[in-house]
């Protein structure tokens, strides 16, 4: 995994948040309300990416936790009659905190193809139940969700409701996805995260290094669980609607193309990858019903001929004329 | 007494079809050391392509002659080429790198195969009842039960001893056998493993095909039968182990009467014990029954 | 009191007994040589002694207590680490970070998740000081995968030795390098295993870099112990000589 020094990341990604925050005064809300999404694609690739780069472990059943993010808001809305945005995050963290700390340990003793199945598996039986129990999940029309109060009911949504969602509800995603970055850095660069990447690279090792390599997967599992869970709770006041859908392995397949696009051995690489594929998805989505096909293409692409994604490759073209010197 | 016998060949007709599909994706994992997340596509393959070529050769007639059985296998066929096709311009290039990459090309595979199913028969199901209907219902005590499901059952068996004497009394079987166990060796010894590589790959995709083909005049054609193919697939190779076709037949013999017993007993919740019984296994023996993975 | 003792250990491998019946002792301090030809069962000792593969039967005694059955986990926790004879390196990784995560783990600080690994001076220095012993302090951010193979069998055994351990299992430390490299490496582990106070035994086929370097040779043989003594010993023991040394010592 290539690191680079605070400072050196500091010095670019300090314009590009100044530029996130001058947005909304720039653009027009319409394209806020999409960088908004994108932001939280990019939380939820983050927590996808402390398993895959990191831990070396390939999930394809991430919407699971995303899901799960997701109706617990729901849920919250529907019974405990909440609208507060910081009930949801919690509640989305726990639920899928939850759902992540039981899958993994299920899943996460197992090879990566076991492990990839297994996923894939689980989260098709969450799909599944959404539909059976119809009574709680609403079933295929899934449920509706209002927009939330933030900080703790100081600010409201009044009247215009897109005119919220593109100026304060946005200005939250985007302190929540700086938080999420800034947490998520530090956790790669701890002890813990040298301890992941040691798993990643040879388990029998780290096992001999004293790293109960099932432990550190399980924890780091459940990180990415909750990482996840966070993005599904911040995304369904903005869709208005969680479905099904959301807990399909099509979702999950999403998540696995846009941290692949941007490139999983890298830390910003997934975060790239998630805001580029939500403008792909919007832009592309009309032209074609084709949609996944369109992936699978671009996936072998990726693999055959860009494994390291777009930022992956770019830094490997701007580290060549140093070497040249 | 002939409920039991019922419900015993229900549970071999799924059996049936789980083994070919299990033991395709084992034999190729037991040979190359891959798992191909497409493969359940490639049994949706099989099936839409049979299902097509049924009704094209039916017309509109709606009686099927005994000849139309004949066309079954080109599902089969079918999915043998697509695999011919796929292993050397797909796969060969990633045997030297990162797992992760197999997976995820094989998973763009899946995502391709989907839309490429849609796009050809479109979103609705694809039916070949005829020829399931062609051959009626024999009684069984005081039951009837449909004589078609006899003829899968029959294919499975054939399969698995065919297969059987193919891997254990052909030479091919024997240099496949051999470069399953080792590679380097069986290449030093002068097998072209490109070769084993491409064959074992087909042979695979063909009894997913085929077990495609089978079923299709019992069950249609549907989007999303290849997903879910392959979750089941794997709950058969969690149980039998992977990369042994021994255990792909007692996985695929256990997965039947399980999911038979379940479907009868608590029908709402089939699924989970499935799952239930593959987490277990997993639990307990992490390698399957009789895998070496 | 014996730093380590095995009795009567057996492992089998189908019908291959790749120990059988191996009474083994080590006495803290020493630093010994295990021998014997490809398939002796060298390093399938030195797998169950270090927890990577269960015995079918047989016992392991360290410091007095019985470690048989223990984990991985706690064997290294007790203080015995070991090297690979196919090096084994987080490649990804940097030099330094290879050689801290020992340490980190060592400390039980790879729980932590909130801080970062490069602040704490403590284990950064620890492993300065390692990569000095090792001679590899020129090639700390170099990525592990990336350097040579003396290089690389170097790492291996710092990684090993950076968990402090009591008992430290070498397998064929030098093997793969050139034959100019191998004393330089034998120097660098002699002098830090000495240094160290660990007891270590080394698993090795070059003949010279044994009879130089250890005072004790142990040879195996199909499974079982053929001989034990000083290299005078050994060298003049003639099953050795015909079973493995060949027509020369």
């Amino acid at each position: 995994m290539t690191t680079t020094a605070p400072r050196r990341t500091l010095a670019w990604a300090a314009p590009v948040l100044a530029a996130l925050i001058a947005l909304p005064f720039v653009v027009p809300p319409y394209q806020t309300v999409l960088l908004t999404y994108g932001l939280v694609f990019a939380i939820a690739a983050l927590g996808f990416n402390l398993l895959l780069g990191y831990t070396g472990l390939l999930s394809f059943g991430h919407s699971a936790y995303f899901g799960m993010g997701a109706y617990a808001v729901a849920f919250i809305v529907k019974y405990a009659k909440l609208e507060s945005m910081e009930a949801f995050l919690l509640g989305g963290v726990l639920a899928s905190g939850a759902v992540a700390a039981v899958f993994g340990v299920l899943c996460v003793r197992y090879t990566k193809i076991f492990f990839g199945i297994l996923t894939l598996a689980l989260s098709q039986v969450l799909w599944s139940l959404a539909f059976k129990f119809f009574w709680v999940t609403g079933g295929s029309d899934g449920l509706r969700v209002p927009t939330p109060t933030l900080l703790g009911g100081a600010v409201r949504a009044g009247s215009d409701k897109f005119e919220f969602l593109s100026h304060r509800y946005y200005f939250y995603v985007l302190a929540v996805f700086v938080v999420a970055v800034a947490l998520m850095w530090v956790i790669v660069h701890s002890p813990f995260g040298k301890a992941l990447q040691a798993i990643r690279d040879n388990e029998t090792r780290a096992e001999f290094v004293g790293v109960q390599v099932w432990h550190y997967r399980w924890v780091a599992f459940l990180i990415s669980g909750m990482f996840t869970g966070l993005a599904g709770a911040l995304w369904v006041p903005l869709n208005g609607l969680t479905t099904p859908d959301i807990l399909h392995w099509t979702f999950s397949g999403k998540i696995v193309f846009f941290t692949v696009l941007g490139g999983f051995q890298t830390f910003f690489g997934p975060i790239v990858g998630a805001v580029i594929f939500n403008y792909l998805e919007t832009y592309a989505v009309g032209h074609t019903v084709y949609w996944q096909m369109v992936l699978g293409i671009v996936l072998v692409a990726l693999v055959l001929v860009l494994p390291a994604g777009i930022v992956g490759t770019v830094r490997r073209l701007l580290a060549r004329p140093v070497r040249a010197v | 007494m002939d409920i039991l016998v019922v419900h015993l060949l229900n549970a071999l007709l799924y059996a049936s079809v789980m083994f070919l599909i299990a033991g395709g994706l084992s034999l190729i994992y037991g040979v190359m050391r891959i798992v191909n997340l497409a493969h359940g596509n490639l049994y949706a393959f099989g099936a839409y392509v049979t299902a097509w070529a049924v009704g094209r050769a039916l017309g509109t007639a709606t009686e099927a002659s005994l000849w139309l059985y004949a066309i079954l296998p080109v599902g089969a066929v079918a999915a043998a080429l697509l695999g011919a096709l796929l292993e050397p311009t797909l796969l060969r290039p990633l045997y030297r790198r990162a797992e992760e990459y197999q997976l995820l090309i094989t998973f763009g595979l899946l995502l391709i195969l989907e839309d490429v199913m849609r796009l050809l028969w479109g979103p609705y199901p694809l039916q070949a009842s005829a020829l399931y209907e062609a051959l009626g219902s024999f009684t069984i005590g005081e039951s009837i039960y449909p004589s078609y499901n006899l003829v899968v059952i029959m294919v499975g068996g054939a399969a698995a001893a065919g297969l059987w004497a193919f891997v254990y009394r052909t030479q091919f079987g024997v240099v496949l056998r051999a470069t399953s166990q080792n590679m380097r060796m069986a290449s030093a010894l002068g097998v072209n493993v490109n070769r084993v590589y491409v064959r074992a790959f087909t042979l695979g995709c063909f009894m997913a095909g085929l077990a495609g083909a089978v079923i299709v005049p019992q069950q249609g054609a549907v989007l999303g039968m290849g997903v879910d193919a392959l979750i089941l697939a794997f709950v058969v190779v969690v149980i039998g182990g992977l990369g042994s076709l021994e255990g792909a037949l007692i996985g695929a013999l256990m997965v039947g009467l399980v999911r038979e017993a379940g479907i009868t007993l608590f029908p709402e919740i089939e699924l989970a014990v499935l799952y239930l019984m593959a987490a277990i296994v997993l639990l307990i023996r992490p390698a399957g029954i009789l895998g070496r993975a | 009191m014996d730093l380590l003792r095995t009795s009567q250990l057996c492992k089998s491998f189908g019908d291959t007994h790749a120990v059988d019946h191996v009474d083994f002792a080590v006495a803290a301090g020493e630093v010994l040589a295990l021998i014997g030809s490809n398939g002796a069962g060298k390093t399938t000792l030195i797998n169950v002694i270090s927890g990577l593969i269960r015995p079918d039967s047989g016992r392991v005694d360290f410091q007095g207590t019985d470690i048989t059955g223990a984990s991985v986990h706690h064997k290294i926790a007790l203080g015995i680490a070991r090297s690979f004879q196919l090096v084994n390196l987080f490649d990804q990784l940097s030099v330094r970070d290879n050689v801290t995560l020992a340490i980190f783990s060592r400390e039980g600080r790879t729980r932590r998740l909130f801080s970062l690994a490069d602040a704490d001076s403590a284990v950064r220095d620890e492993g300065a000081v390692v990569l000095k012993e090792f001679g590899l302090e020129a090639r700390g951010s170099a990525l592990a995968g990336g350097l040579s193979q003396g290089e690389r069998k170097l790492l291996d055994v710092a990684v090993a030795y950076a968990l402090r351990p009591r008992l430290l299992f070498l397998d064929e430390p030098t093997s793969g390098v050139s034959t100019r490299e191998k004393a330089p490496i034998m120097d660098i582990i002699t002098q830090v295993v000495r240094s160290g106070g660990i007891t270590a035994v080394i698993v090795e086929h070059d003949m010279d870099v044994v009879f130089t370097y250890c005072p004790r040779i142990v040879a195996m043989h199909q499974g079982a112990i053929l001989a034990d003594g000083t290299p005078e010993q050994i060298r003049n023991n003639a099953q050795v000589t015909a079973n493995m040394l060949g027509t020369t010592g």
